[in-house]
């Protein structure tokens, strides 16, 4: 079934698209993420110009984390304090990355920022939750109790000036370091089209040393915010979101986020989470290879 | 005043096509197959056909049998082409060159192949052929990374069925009527085209006539593009609306059962 795409200027398969939202649904209800980091890659491989996959992909990633944050605000957690420092940084971080987008864009190094940075994130991300969950089961297997992990923020956050109590999080530290980590997040919400919860999560742990059980609620939190401001963004700079695709590929990836959601209870995290490093780790190969081989494009028009 | 000096310009052209025109050269009487293309929700390209006759004067053939070479032009457009270079193992835009005037689309079909028509110079002239498009490069660079950049144009756009060159498209039947079909992709820029008609013999361009054709997003296509692109705020506001509805019906719906 082909569909015309009225911003990218290309036909689709409608049928392909809805599947690939439905693929990444089930993997984003299944390991609690937003699954820009595979839309934006998937819908470059299949042909879609990267700037209208960047700005449809941050359009699906909302509708994957709206009903999360539902749920979670339901259960009272999400530090709703934290959260708004968070968005505060990433408004701020969303309109440098417009500022950064419109640079690269104008140099013509737009898509290999796009290519490098997922190598690096992704590559990074997945060797570090992959070396973790491989520790977890091998201690598991061996029956030893779990490596304890000291709660506590980072030394440099601790030197940060002005400190503000987030009560539900446990913390009382300067509101600069989330304003800082939601910036930093935004700027990539902005240029690769993913939520950041893959690098959010990790940060508000290790970093910030907030409690576990207001870290994932209060990173969809940002995420949903941030992704809104990003659509805005992008449809009035690079006028490059597609409702029609953004629309098909929200078709498939919020019932294959409930999906996922419901098998997810029924695995074990420590399985969930290999499985979720090595799918980072093979797209982050997969975007490395293709930097390094010939393409198949020498010349591209803009 | 701009209405006097189109009409002084319209006597000039009438005053040279009437001195330059033969009593004795034929006309051409071209057509399309359709004035407007819509691109609507499932358009996966279409093919037009131009079609035509020609009229000799007196009603009488040559002996020599004439030729006819039919091109389809989309609008030209300023762009920046890139070129990839290999840096630290990397394959990155190295290079680039600005093109004022590149056309969006090119389809050439002819007779027989444009080499054995006309020579080099009066297909220069005409932009008869792919090589011999201007495209206005802007800034000075060297002739040979020139010619290697448009030739990695042609070669792109070709592939992607925005340029097309078929020495064989054209058919005359009974020396009188021409008929040829040119492919539209699905990725056909939208504009005003040009449908132009030469007719040639041992050489020369006898006559030529040209139709307009237009490409256009039409229906909810075409609003969806207009809106991206003039009220930007709006489109974004929907698109957010739609993603907010779509992901809270889901997980009421599923949570209902």
């Amino acid at each position: 079934m082909d569909l015309y795409l009225p911003v990218a200027n290309l036909s689709v398969n409608a049928l392909v698209i809805v599947l690939l939202g439905g693929g990444v649904g089930l993997l984003s209800g299944m390991f609690g993420v937003g699954g820009g980091f595979l839309t934006t890659p998937l819908l470059i491989f299949y042909g879609i110009p990267p700037t209208v996959a960047v700005a449809s992909a941050a359009t699906q990633v909302t509708g994957a984390s709206v009903s999360g944050v539902m749920a979670y605000l339901d259960r009272d957690a999400v530090d709703l304090r934290m959260g708004s420092v968070l968005v505060a940084g990433g408004l701020l971080g969303s309109l440098i990355g417009a500022g950064l987008f419109e640079l690269l864009a104008a140099l013509g190094q737009i898509d290999t920022a796009i290519s490098i940075l997922y190598v690096g994130l992704l590559g990074t991300v997945g060797a570090l939750m992959g070396r973790e969950a491989w520790g977890t089961l091998r201690s598991m297997q061996a029956g030893l109790p779990p490596p304890a992990r000291k709660r506590r923020h980072h030394p440099m956050v601790a030197n940060l000036p002005m400190r503000w109590r987030f009560y539900r999080s446990g913390l009382y530290i300067s509101p600069l370091a989330p304003l800082l980590l939601g910036m930093a997040v935004g700027i990539l919400t902005m240029l690769l089209g993913v939520g950041g919860g893959f690098i959010l999560v990790p940060a508000m742990l290790y970093l910030l040393g907030m409690g576990t059980q207001v870290v994932v609620g209060t990173s969809l939190f940002q995420i949903l915010f941030v992704t809104i401001a990003t659509t805005m963004v992008h449809a009035m700079t690079t006028g490059a979101v597609d409702i029609v695709l953004a629309g098909l590929l929200l078709l498939g990836s919020v019932t294959g986020a409930q999906v996922g959601a419901r098998f997810a209870q029924k695995a074990r995290p420590e399985y969930l989470r290999l499985a979720l490093a090595v799918i980072v780790l093979l797209v982050a190969v997969q975007m490395a290879v293709g930097l390094f081989i010939r393409p198949d494009e020498i010349y591209t028009v803009q | 005043m701009r209405r006097l000096a189109a009409f002084l310009l319209w006597l000039a052209l009438a005053a040279g096509l009437g001195g330059a025109a033969h009593a004795a050269d034929p006309r051409l009487v071209p057509d399309v197959s359709s004035r407007a293309i819509e691109i609507q929700y499932s358009f996966t390209g279409e093919e037009l056909l131009l079609f035509g006759a020609i009229l000799y004067p007196g009603q009488r053939l040559p002996d020599d049998r004439a030729d006819i070479v039919v091109v389809l032009k989309g609008p030209v457009r300023p762009i920046v082409l890139r070129e990839k270079r290999r840096v630290a193992g990397m394959w990155v835009n190295a290079n680039s060159i600005r093109l004022r005037t590149s056309p969006g689309f090119y389809a050439i079909g002819s007779s027989r192949p444009i080499e054995q028509l006309v020579d080099e110079r009066t297909a220069a002239i005409f932009e008869l052929g792919l090589s011999n498009l201007s495209m206005s490069p802007t800034g000075f660079s060297e002739s040979r990374k020139l010619e290697r950049f448009e030739n990695g144009l042609i070669d792109l756009y070709t592939r992607q069925g925005l340029f097309y060159q078929n020495p064989r498209a054209v058919e005359i039947t009974e020396g009188v009527l021409y008929r040829a079909r040119i492919p539209l992709p699905a990725r056909v820029p939208v504009g005003t085209y040009r449908a132009e008609t030469y007719l040639i013999s041992k050489g020369r361009v006898l006559a030529v006539a040209s139709r307009d054709v237009q490409i256009r997003k039409a229906g909810f296509e075409r609003f969806v593009a207009l809106a991206a692109q003039r009220h930007g705020f709006l489109y974004g506001l929907s698109a957010v609306l739609l993603s907010l509805v779509l992901g809270y019906g889901a997980s009421a719906l599923f949570r209902r059962r």
